[in-house]
């Protein structure tokens, strides 16, 4: 039987979809017989979940003029070579 | 950089077109992946203008070396490299180079802060506006060590895999994994404070 610091040391191979079914399943018997455990592999997907489902920002008008301006420099320079 | 110029966008094709030569196929690979490598670039950094400057840095450099892209990886994972690797001399040159060593080790072992078990309320990407949701992801990602949310940045939210990421960085593959698990738990932790169910609370009152 795992405990639950063992269990933590593993959790991200639980959450690994890649991880081989009999570690799962190893992993998965802790979390069903722990509650605590259970909680903490729910709010750690949620977490992965809230941060995957964030678009970034756009980037600030004047940001995106400046590089817009020295990739035209580059690109202008490139067209002058060939 | 709409929802349907991504439907649209074919990374590969657009490569071997920019590779030979043609700028507006560059020009459309800057503007499908500008903001996300401005993004990987604030949050290294955690500093706009050393972001600004990452940026332009990443993306010139990329078009100035695209006959050295092997198109062995993906050009994205190309360019986020690229762009970590102007990101973390950013932050070497303003931190020193004693603080942010990205191969010392790290303690990995004992965890002494106790945890915070709680349910979270329901949906809580529904009750928080755009603004204030990236406020709270942002803020927790920044309380990270560097270390961490550099490992984090890249297998959660920039997608390489262990391997990619600790090529990237130069550190091993236990490394990349055990700051990956710091790193969760931490977030986790701050975000169960932000968003963990307010009723379940029964001591709330004392």
């Amino acid at each position: 039987m795992l405990t639950c610091k063992q269990f933590l040391q593993e959790l991200n191979d639980y959450l690994d979809p890649s991880t081989d079914p009999a570690t799962k399943c190893h992993l998965e018997k802790h979390v069903s017989e722990c509650p605590n455990c259970f909680v903490l592999v729910d709010t750690t997907k949620k977490t992965l979940q809230v941060y995957k489902g964030l678009e970034p920002q756009t980037i600030p008008e004047s940001v995106k003029a400046r590089l817009w301006k020295a990739l035209e420099k580059k690109m202008a320079a490139r067209k002058a070579q060939a | 950089m709409t929802p349907t110029t991504t439907a649209t966008f074919d990374e590969s094709a657009l490569v071997e077109k920019a590779r030979a030569g043609d700028a507006q196929a560059f020009t459309e690979l800057v503007n499908h992946y500008e903001r996300k490598i401005y993004r990987l670039a604030k949050h290294i950094t955690q500093n706009d203008e050393d972001a600004e400057d990452v940026l332009q840095e990443a993306f010139l450099k990329a078009y100035e070396h695209l006959d050295g892209f092997k198109g062995d990886s993906k050009f994205y994972t190309w360019i986020v490299r690229i762009a970590v690797n102007e990101a973390l001399m950013k932050l070497r040159k303003r931190k020193g180079d004693r603080t942010v060593s990205l191969d010392e080790p790290v303690e990995t072992g004992e965890e002494t802060v106790q945890r915070e078990i709680a349910v979270w309320e329901d949906n809580p990407e529904q009750r928080y506006s755009r603004e204030e949701m990236q406020g709270i992801l942002d803020e927790a990602v920044q309380t990270l060590k560097p270390d961490f949310r550099t490992v984090f940045m890249l297998r959660d939210i920039e997608e390489l895999s262990t391997e990619e990421t600790a090529d990237t960085l130069g550190i091993s593959i236990p490394a990349v994994k055990s700051r990956l698990l710091r790193a969760r738990l931490a977030l986790r932790e701050k975000l169960t404070r932000q968003f963990r169910r307010k009723g379940e609370d029964v001591f709330a009152h004392l």
